[in-house]
């Protein structure tokens, strides 16, 4: 009987096309849209894991003060750390690679006619290990470069692009400020970070030199620690943190006045946002397949009313109750998973599209798909019944008088 | 007519009496009607409006019920019978013919005869075959993939009736058939219903107002006031 009954509801839909189509169009395009932006969302999640994996997984920044301020540096009224503090943590923190002290400031870099605008970061060959980056080009500092500050630097490929366009910056003289530097070295381009930060838009020199001819202090602003491949960063950070407390000396009951931030915990961090704001962008989406819901609703109750005496004639042909209530149930279940089925290709494809324009992964959620196909049955069935039972409780007499 | 025994009637009203509204009021559709219809009889229903005898057909097209009154259907009491079960009966013993036709739109001949068949469960292969035959029946043939709008209203009603006999129904009410179609179309339509009630033994109760299409019939029945007159029904035979 419920084959019957669906046989009867696809003869109904066959026979108004146009009104069908346009019904399915308003839940054609809430599925869409939810499918859309839950899968960007995706996307946008997936590589903003990747861009911090990028980053090094098993990477810690320690930074003076109290809580993360971004990769931009420090403003905090707690005391810098010094090369001392670096050394330390090498020594008695056990597992780890290598450890990077750093200081940066913003300078111009000057080169003929060129100038940019860049952040100048003192530090060691440390700090390329524990980033895991590769020099494109040229050579890192030598320990004499290191220990005497000399006047050398590494570029990032984003100034060099800036500065020397497709020429050869090795062995040429950029301008810090006051300070000339010659060209040693370009990295590897690293693209931007899940923040959006250019991480190619800065030029290395020795630590001490920016220390004694830039920064003119000898602080650091912020350790780089790597773990070795087995060693879990959660273990080096309480390492470090008591090592820390002991040399900065901090009474038991005291706060820390320093930061130990693991890469995992701001992958987590990004992530959990990004998923918020699919979450969000999703229910924005969700609101326009309820409006298609009472679209369908609405045309429902239209057909009803037109078919009135349609109805009337079925109940004295001998249509139960139930069966009618069934008819325009399953039609409206019909409908509404047209309307999914289609809403599922084209969200898919403007996903694609999307994720494809800004350069994202498409990330296929097939749990979202899923939601989609019984969301949109759902939807038939909640917004299909009221007319449905108005149809199923006409009385027959009256519905085959309607005019 | 054979009164006598009273089980072998097929439709026997007693005492049915319908009001609308509350108190003063109250309009009094029936006042108390008995009558009985046997099994192949072809009855014609006549009265002004508002004489009360549509409402008796909806009670016999077990469609509304009465306030009092006894009403029997093959010896069953429909009064005691709830809204699905009544749909049940008309599903499988009673077949309509309505004055508008009402037939589905944009659904072919062939598919609207067939409607009956679906509530009835019937497989596809059988639809076809007994809804083929009975346009065939009402002289149909090849028309079975036209749709109302390309048939006459001659042509629709004869479909309402394949419709109508396509179970086979014990009985056919027909509410002024020839109410909408010219006098050509309505003897022919007319002829079809006494090929039915001859050849098939479909009993027919046929509301009319048109005297010359109530001739066609063994019976006429009069309706008056809410009640039955007497003096006007009659058990003439057809002409």
């Amino acid at each position: 009987m419920i084959w019957q009954t669906i046989l009867l509801a696809l003869r109904a839909i066959r026979r108004n096309v146009l009104r069908s189509s346009l019904t399915i169009l308003g839940i054609v395009i809430g599925v869409a849209a939810v499918i859309t932006m839950v899968t960007l969302g995706d996307g946008a999640t997936a590589q903003v894991t990747t861009d911090i994996s990028k980053l090094g997984s098993n990477m810690l920044q320690v930074r003076p003060g109290q809580g993360f301020r971004g990769p931009g540096g420090t403003r905090s009224t707690a005391d810098m750390f010094d090369v001392d503090d670096a050394e330390a943590i090498s020594r008695e923190v056990f597992g780890l690679e290598a450890v990077a002290p750093t200081a940066s400031r913003s300078q111009q870099a000057i080169y003929g006619n060129k100038n940019w605008s860049t952040s100048v970061m003192g530090t060691t060959n440390a700090y390329l290990q524990v980033r895991d980056w590769e020099l494109e080009s040229g050579r890192q500092f030598t320990e004499g470069e290191l220990r005497s500050g000399r006047t050398v630097c590494i570029l990032g490929s984003t100034v060099r692009d800036e500065l020397f366009g497709d020429q050869d910056p090795l062995g040429a003289t950029i301008r810090l400020q006051k300070l000339s530097c010659q060209v040693i070295g370009v990295l590897e381009s690293k693209g931007q970070t899940g923040f959006g930060r250019d991480q190619d838009d800065l030029v290395m020199v020795p630590l001490r030199t920016l220390q004694r001819r830039v920064a003119g202090s000898n602080d650091v602003g912020a350790l780089y620690v790597s773990a070795q491949e087995d060693i879990s960063t959660t273990a080096v950070k309480e390492d470090i943190e008591a090592l820390m407390r002991e040399r900065r000396r901090i009474a038991s009951s005291a706060n820390d006045d320093f930061h130990v931030r693991d890469m995992q915990e701001i992958v987590s961090t990004l992530t959990s946002t990004t998923r918020v704001l699919t979450g969000l962008l999703g229910a924005v989406a969700a609101v326009s397949l309820l409006v298609g819901g009472i679209g369908i609703m609405n045309i429902m109750l239209v057909s009803v009313t037109e078919r009135t005496r349609e109805i009337g004639t079925r109940l004295a042909i001998g249509a139960l109750e139930r069966e009618v209530l069934m008819q325009f149930l399953i039609e409206a279940v019909v409908l509404s998973s047209f309307g999914g089925f289609f809403g599922i290709i084209l969200g898919l494809l403007a996903a694609a599209a999307g994720a494809h324009v800004l350069g994202m992964p498409f990330v296929l959620n097939s749990g979202i798909v899923a939601t989609a196909v019984v969301f949109s049955a759902a939807v038939g069935v909640i917004f299909g019944f009221f007319p449905a039972r108005k149809a199923a409780r006409l009385d027959p007499i009256e519905a085959l008088r309607h005019e | 007519m054979n009164t006598e025994i009273e089980n072998h009637h097929l439709i026997e009203l007693a005492g049915i009496a319908k009001s609308y509204g509350m108190g003063a009021y109250a309009m009094h559709a029936l006042r108390g009607i008995d009558l009985h219809i046997d099994k192949g009889e072809f009855v014609a229903v006549m009265g002004p409006s508002g004489s009360g005898k549509s409402t008796c057909m909806n009670i016999l097209g077990c469609l509304d019920t009465p306030n009092s009154g006894t009403y029997l259907f093959k010896g069953l009491d429909v009064g005691a019978l709830s809204r699905d079960q009544r749909a049940l009966l008309r599903r499988n013993y009673l077949g309509f013919v309505f004055q508008g036709f009402n037939l589905l739109n944009r659904t072919s001949a062939l598919e609207n005869v067939e409607l009956p068949l679906i509530y009835r469960g019937a497989s596809a292969r059988e639809r076809h075959r007994r809804g083929r035959e009975t346009l065939e029946a009402v002289g149909l043939t090849g028309w079975e993939s036209h749709t109302p709008s390309e048939l006459s209203g001659g042509q629709q009603q004869r479909v309402a009736i394949a419709r109508a006999a396509v179970i086979e129904p014990e009985v056919l009410m027909a509410d002024e058939p020839t109410g909408n179609l010219d006098s050509t179309c309505s003897r022919e339509i007319m002829e079809l219903l006494c090929a039915f009630n001859k050849e098939r033994g479909i009993t027919i109760v046929m509301v009319t107002h048109d005297l010359e299409m109530a001739l066609y019939a063994q019976r006429t029945i009069r309706f008056l006031d809410g009640l039955i007159d007497p003096e006007e029904s009659n058990g003439g035979k057809r002409s």
